[in-house]
């Protein structure tokens, strides 16, 4: 059991998919970094709120999860790659059957997970085939 | 820097050892480490201990002092520490001991692992070992250990044609080399058709391609090679201890299929060593998942990136192989208690190199290497040893 505070202060990341981009480098992250790790201190960091269409670069389709992912088994589990770049991990809402590697997808504001029956409830993004794909 | 050997090893029977606590374990492993290397606890002056999750497993933190004080060195005051990179524990425990008795600071010290994972059930120890990976950003959209290196084989598949069958001709070659070894959890061999019959747990994965949930504890004892005769006929030359990191996300890796800190560690290790892979006999190398030991064999560039697949099907790998990997079982078959791994890569080097690993015996052995990861690759760490 976590505290609320552990979850909230990620919210506008997990929410919006607010990372960052650096000005020096024109690197962007997600999850956001503090650092640079092109520029270190000579970074020059800035919020950026990504669209989130992505392309599948790898996957896995997860039968045996941990106790508060059980429920949802099986599902998909993949590495994400937004279009400016930086990669994420996130659940794609698809059939086993296809997803694939190269697949385009988009995000959903969805439920990620609850803490037994009674605890918190947890939000954020996952992810669907664009258009297309299904 | 002072050159360093091992003149004492020891290492529990590894598997589900319902009937010994976390320090039964480091007690038995104490007293065979010691009892090897001639010692008898006035020496020692040092004690570094790999544990992942003694606060999730057991409940205990503070091995440092619970294992020397199990170790009856408590009225001697030794300095204990533990150390911690998840399933590297132990190696990061090997390197700490190399670099105090390298650098003069310390003479007698030993390196110890310990995990015990069988003391609560498979959610709450699955969700233990996911804290390897990135808690905030893969656990918690839904990422398992298992799942991260299932995405790892995926794409090495994709791109390089590895095949299904080529996975589980590595737990095949594994549990063969695990049934020569008295200490290995899994004393059974197993077939292909085996491996691909057994439950999905994270696709293309199987139950059969995963290291299982193990106890067990290990220990070596490090001395300056110039004072290793002194209590060993046989020391074992420590020739190179290297260690390195990356990003705790693998969706942050430069490639999702190489392990940079294996490559970098190798890099480094065999630059101090002076030896390039053809120079090795044999190696140990991190197949907490099958996937692991083909992606490790080509980033320590005992073969090609790409070619890894083939390496167990064809008896590339095998014992009397042209590079015999992991004939202690590896982590599949001997068993995986996280904290000690590293340091029961480090005894079994020991034993080849002395020439008594028995029916597993590489003949000839005379330069070994133990490949040690942490997560599914923040942290590696490579040693390279001679007889
Ligand atoms: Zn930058």
């Amino acid at each position: 059991m976590s505290t609320v505070p552990r979850f909230w202060r990620h919210i506008p990341q997990r929410y919006n998919l607010v990372g960052t981009h650096c000005e020096k480098c024109d690197e962007y992250y997600y999850p956001p970094r503090t650092i640079c790790p092109n520029c270190r201190r000579n970074a020059k960091m800035e919020d950026h709120k990504f669209d989130g269409e992505g392309t599948v670069v790898t996957f896995t389709t997860i039968y045996n999860a941990t106790d508060d992912f059980k429920r949802q088994t099986p599902y998909n589990l993949a590495i994400i790659e937004l279009l400016e770049g930086p990669r994420l991990t996130g659940q794609v809402i698809c059939s086993p059957e296809v997803i694939e590697i190269g697949m385009r997808v988009k995000p959903v504001f969805r439920i990620l997970w609850k803490e037994g029956e009674r605890g918190i409830i947890y939000y954020g993004t996952k992810f669907v085939p664009t258009e297309g794909w299904v | 820097m002072r050159s360093v050997s091992i003149i004492g090893a020891g290492c529990t029977k590894f598997g589900e050892r319902w009937d010994d606590s976390l320090r039964d374990l480091v007690v038995e492993t104490g007293i065979m480490a010691l009892e090897d290397a001639n010692v008898s606890g006035d020496e020692i002056d040092g004690l570094y201990v790999g544990n992942m999750s003694g606060g999730r497993f057991v409940e205990q933190e503070h091995i440092g002092a619970l294992i020397s004080d199990c170790a009856g060195l408590s009225r001697l005051h030794v300095p204990s520490t533990r150390v911690e990179a998840a399933c590297a524990s132990g190696g990061i425990a090997l390197r700490q001991s190399v670099l105090a008795v390298a650098s003069g600071y310390s003479d007698v010290v030993i390196a110890a692992g310990v995990e015990k994972m069988t003391d609560v059930t498979g959610g709450v120890a699955a969700d233990a070992l996911a804290a390897a990976a990135d808690r905030e950003w893969e656990c918690f959209f839904g990422a398992t250990f298992p799942a991260l290196y299932a995405m790892i084989a995926r794409l090495h598949m994709h791109r390089y044609g590895t095949t299904r069958e080529e996975l589980a001709e590595v737990a095949v070659k594994n549990h063969h080399n695990g049934s020569m070894n008295p200490i290995s959890q899994y004393q059974m061999e197993i077939t292909v058709d085996k491996v691909l019959r057994s439950p999905l747990v994270a696709d293309p994965l199987r139950v059969l391609d995963c290291s299982p949930i193990t106890d067990g504890a290990a220990a070596v004892v490090l001395a300056p090679t110039d004072l290793a005769h002194k209590y060993s006929d046989a020391p074992i030359n420590i020739l190179a201890a290297a260690q390195a990191s990356d990003t705790l996300a693998l969706h942050d890796r430069r490639d999702i299929t190489t392990l940079d800190a294996t490559v970098s560690a190798a890099r480094k290790a065999f630059g101090m060593a002076r030896l390039e892979p053809e120079d090795i006999d044999l190696a140990e190398v991190h197949d907490a998942f099958t996937i692991g030991e083909i992606v490790a064999i080509e980033d320590l560039g005992f073969v090609e990136k790409g070619e890894g697949g083939r390496a167990a099907g064809e008896g590339i790998t095998a014992i009397g192989g042209k590079i015999p990997i992991n004939t202690s079982g590896g982590l599949k078959a001997c068993g995986h208690p996280v904290g000690a791994t590293g340091i029961k890569q480090a005894y079994e080097m020991v034993l080849q190199l002395r020439g008594e690993a028995g029916k597993r015996q590489v003949q000839g052995a005379e330069v070994g290497l133990a490949h040690n990861v942490g997560g599914c690759g923040g942290t590696a760490l490579v040693h390279i040893m001679s007889r």
